[in-house]
Parts: structure tokens; sequence; C-alpha cells
């Protein structure tokens, strides 16, 4: 539909009174909104307040993608959900509290994980797509899904305490289409070079400010009104409230739109991100399940537990094992004996299984045997009174 | 001498710090000097051939060196230079 045909009750005249009197916004600024639709992949951190300004600001048609449900831990930045929804489908929740926003919206709830399969899908039948996904192999399929589909990409991500924004593939004024995530990084670091679990976290505000940075752009992609971040970079360091806009080229190897196009359908994103291909990270090692390992307590098996998380995680939560992060363990053979059964440890399995790996190839262990599932394991089985994280 | 600003992810190696200063006269040798004095940081620049990792852009001011120089573009004391990685994070 043409947004001239669009046209206002009393109560969305009134509720959106303060567009309608900037007079650069004005009515036709909210009758494109009223006309548009937005797919919002991912209902974290920066798909709260994306949702929550999209809905508030009167985008017609709002898709929600996301598989997960609302988990306590979210809560901390995820403001768009409350402690009954622990436990929901997200994208249920985010429905049911968008809804009671703004009625005069339609909201689409898409309970499923963003796949090759369904992606281009999705994204043909919004008009601007806003990225507030999680992970690398998500990133590229939803950059690659908007180049092939011809869809405007507003893009956040963040880490810590920093951010990144800008807005990919947008339509240009002479007909062609800027630059998109993969001009800016061609190709997404390996499993061993990215941050990995024990070194997330983020600060609960700063996904908050991103996000709405996403939602303010995808106002101003669908309005026409101001210049987007097309062809610019935005960076924030909150640790030193530090700004900067660096300019986004295009590249001509672009696999996807450069001058020789060698991609022109979605791929293997896990295994573009170097995810489950090595081989040498897949090398068996010894394990016990926590039940084993509980009964081993119980019958008093000579043996040692060594931890290989980091301290600020064995503070949340810790069940009576040696500290040794993973970092240092090469250098800590002195306090991990060869001569007893070691049981090693981390939050979910996959960091002790990687200690033991480096320690038999440095050392020549034998005796290393890898505690499966980690302390969430033993959380959910055998002590549920010690904090999940 | 030249600033480099070291990005989140790899502060790790730099004691925590966002910035890194050396007298250099172009962004090889930039990074080099801060490679040579940070150990561990080399193998997230660069790769085994010595070229520039693929999720890492390096900008001279606003400008990526790609459209300059590359790791060849002259710096001056001035000039502030930055690492820029890619990251993933949304939270969900």
């Amino acid at each position: 539909m043409s947004h001239h045909d669009i046209t206002f009750s009393k109560e969305e005249l009134e509720r959106y009174s303060r567009h309608l009197i900037i007079p650069e916004f004005n009515i036709e600024g909210q009758k494109k909104l009223k006309a548009s639709s937005v797919l919002v992949i991912g209902s974290g951190g920066l798909g709260s307040p994306l949702l929550l300004y999209l809905a508030a600001a009167g985008i017609g048609r709002i898709g929600i993608v996301d598989f997960d449900t609302v988990d306590a831990s979210n809560l901390q930045r995820q403001v768009l959900f409350g402690i009954q929804d622990v436990g929901v489908s997200k994208a249920v929740a985010a429905s049911k509290r968008l809804k009671s926003l703004n009625p005069h919206i339609k909201i689409e709830v898409h309970d499923t994980m963003f796949t090759v399969e369904n992606a281009r899908e999705l994204v043909s039948k919004y008009d601007v797509i806003a990225d507030g996904t999680d992970n690398f192999p998500t990133r590229y399929l939803v950059n690659d899904a908007c180049v092939l589909e011809n869809k405007v990409n507003v893009y956040a991500s963040i880490f810590r305490f920093e951010g990144q924004a800008s807005v990919f593939n947008e339509l240009l004024a002479d007909g062609t289409r800027g630059p998109n995530y993969r001009d800016l990084f061609p190709a997404p670091p390996p499993p061993g070079l990215v941050p990995s679990c024990a070194e997330g976290g983020v600060i609960g505000v700063l996904p908050g400010i991103l996000g709405s940075l996403q939602a303010l752009e995808v106002l101003k992609v669908i309005s026409g009104v101001g210049d987007t971040l097309s062809g610019r970079l935005f960076l924030f360091d909150a640790t030193g409230f530090t700004t900067r806009i660096l300019k986004v080229r295009k590249n001509k190897d672009n696999p996807l739109n450069g001058e020789n196009p060698t991609q022109t359908e979605l791929i293997n994103y896990e295994q573009f991100c170097g995810i489950g291909t090595s081989t040498e990270e897949k090398r068996e090692v010894a394990e016990m399940s926590v039940q084993e390992f509980d009964q081993w307590r119980k019958e008093g098996v000579k043996h040692i537990l060594i931890d290989v998380r980091e301290p600020y995680e064995f503070g949340i939560a810790e069940m009576g094992g040696e500290l040794i992060p993973l970092a240092t363990v090469l250098e800590s053979t002195d306090r991990i004996p060869k001569d007893i059964p070691v049981v090693v440890q981390c939050r979910s399995g996959a960091r002790s299984a990687r200690a033991i790996r480096e320690l038999e190839d440095a050392h020549g262990y034998t005796n290393l045997i890898n505690l499966t599932g980690g302390i969430l394991d033993w959380q959910e089985a055998i002590q549920p009174e010690l904090a999940r994280y | 001498m030249a600033t480099l600003i070291i990005p989140t992810p790899l502060r790790k190696f730099t004691d925590g710090n966002a910035v890194f200063e050396a007298t250099a006269s172009d962004v090889r040798s930039l990074l080099q000097a801060l490679s040579n004095s940070h150990e561990g940081i080399q193998k997230h620049l660069f790769d085994d051939s010595g070229d520039l990792r693929s999720f890492i852009r390096v900008y001279v001011g606003d400008e990526d060196i790609n459209e300059l120089e590359g790791t060849d573009t002259k710096i001056d004391d001035r000039d502030e230079v930055s690492i820029i990685p890619a990251i993933a994070g949304g939270t969900k």
C-alpha cells in the first residue's frame, strides 16, 4: 500500500502527535511508518529497545523472529520482559507486550530459528530488517539474505562496553545499494580468535543504547528524514565514553555484489564461520557424567577436581574444585598430579575438554577426565541451590 | 607519537589499556610495535603470511587503510589509528 492511502483515527493522531508536530517529519513521515513493515531478528538485548520503540513509533507491521525462551539472566538488559515471562517463548512474550503498548499496529510472531531454509522467505516479506542477533553465523546469514532480497539491514552489535552500528545495503539516491556487512568484514574470525564463552558479558545499558540507535535508523530509513549511517560505522566505547564514526566503503571483492560476484544464494554459515570443522578440537577425551562424579565423591574415590573457569565465574558458583583458569593450565602442572585421577570441569564442558587436550599434548597426561556438562549439569542434577549463569 | 586505539576484545593483551602509543612512520610499523610489546596479540592481527586478518579493519582517522596505502600508509604523530574487529554480540 502506498503511504498516500494511509489514514489515521483520532486516537492515532493523538498518540503520534509528537511526531506530527516535527516540521521535517509531520504526518507524511507518520504515514510512511504506518505503511511500512520491519522484521526484527532476535528479541534480546538489542531487540528489546528496538521492538519497544518501533511499536511505540507506529510501524504498521512488525515481525519478531526468536526461537528462545526468556531466562532469568536476560532480565538484566532485556527490558521487554518481566519475571512473569521467565520460561515463556520470547517472540510470544514480546508480542503480548507490544500489543499492550500499541493496539494500532500488527505484530507477527515467528517463534522459530532464523535459518538458511527460512531466511530469504522471511526477509522478503518485510521492507526493512533489523539485526539483533548474537553470533557470527546468523549475522552473515542476515546480511546475505538482505543483499540477495534487496532489503536494508539496520545493524548493531555489542561486546562488553563497546558497540557498533551501521545501515547496510540501503537503496541510495542513484539507484545503487550502500555497503553491506561483507564490505566491512569479508569473513568472520575463526573459533579460538573470537572471545570464548568465558569472555562474553555485556553491561546492561549498552544494548539499550545501541538498540535505540538502531530503532532511530529504522525510522530514518523509512521516513527518508536525515542522513542514515549508510556508508558509515558508528562506534561507542562506554568505558571512556568515546564515540567515533568511520567510513565504510564498498569492496570490489564482495562475493555477493562486488565486481565479480561468486555467491548467488545462501551458504552453510556454521561452516563459513569454522564451527565444527576442526578435527583437532574434536579429539575425544575421557569423560564422566555429574552423576558418576557425585557417586565418586559419596564413595570417597581418591581424585582431585580442577576448575578451569575464570575467577569471576568461580565467584558466582563453584563445586569445590581447585581454580586454574584455562589460560594458565600449562604453567600450573605442579598443581595437577599424574598419579591419581584428575577430573577437569568448567561451565558446560567445552573449555575443560580443551584444557585436557592441551595438557595431554604438552605434558603427556593420561589421568585426566572431563566432567561433561560442567557446573551447569552439576547444578541441575546434584546441587540445585547453586546459581546458574 | 602516533596513537593506536585498541578494541575491547584485544585489551586482554594490553593489560586492559585502550590506547597504545609508539613512534612509527607507517601503519605496519605501528602494529608491529604493538605486537612486539604485547605477547600474543600478533596472531589476532596478522595471518601466517603476514596479511591483516579479514575480520580486522584498520583505520587512520576515519578512513580505511585499504582506501589509502594499506599497511604502508604513512602516519605522523597527530594520527589516530584504530583497530576495528568484527564483534557479534547482541545478548540473547
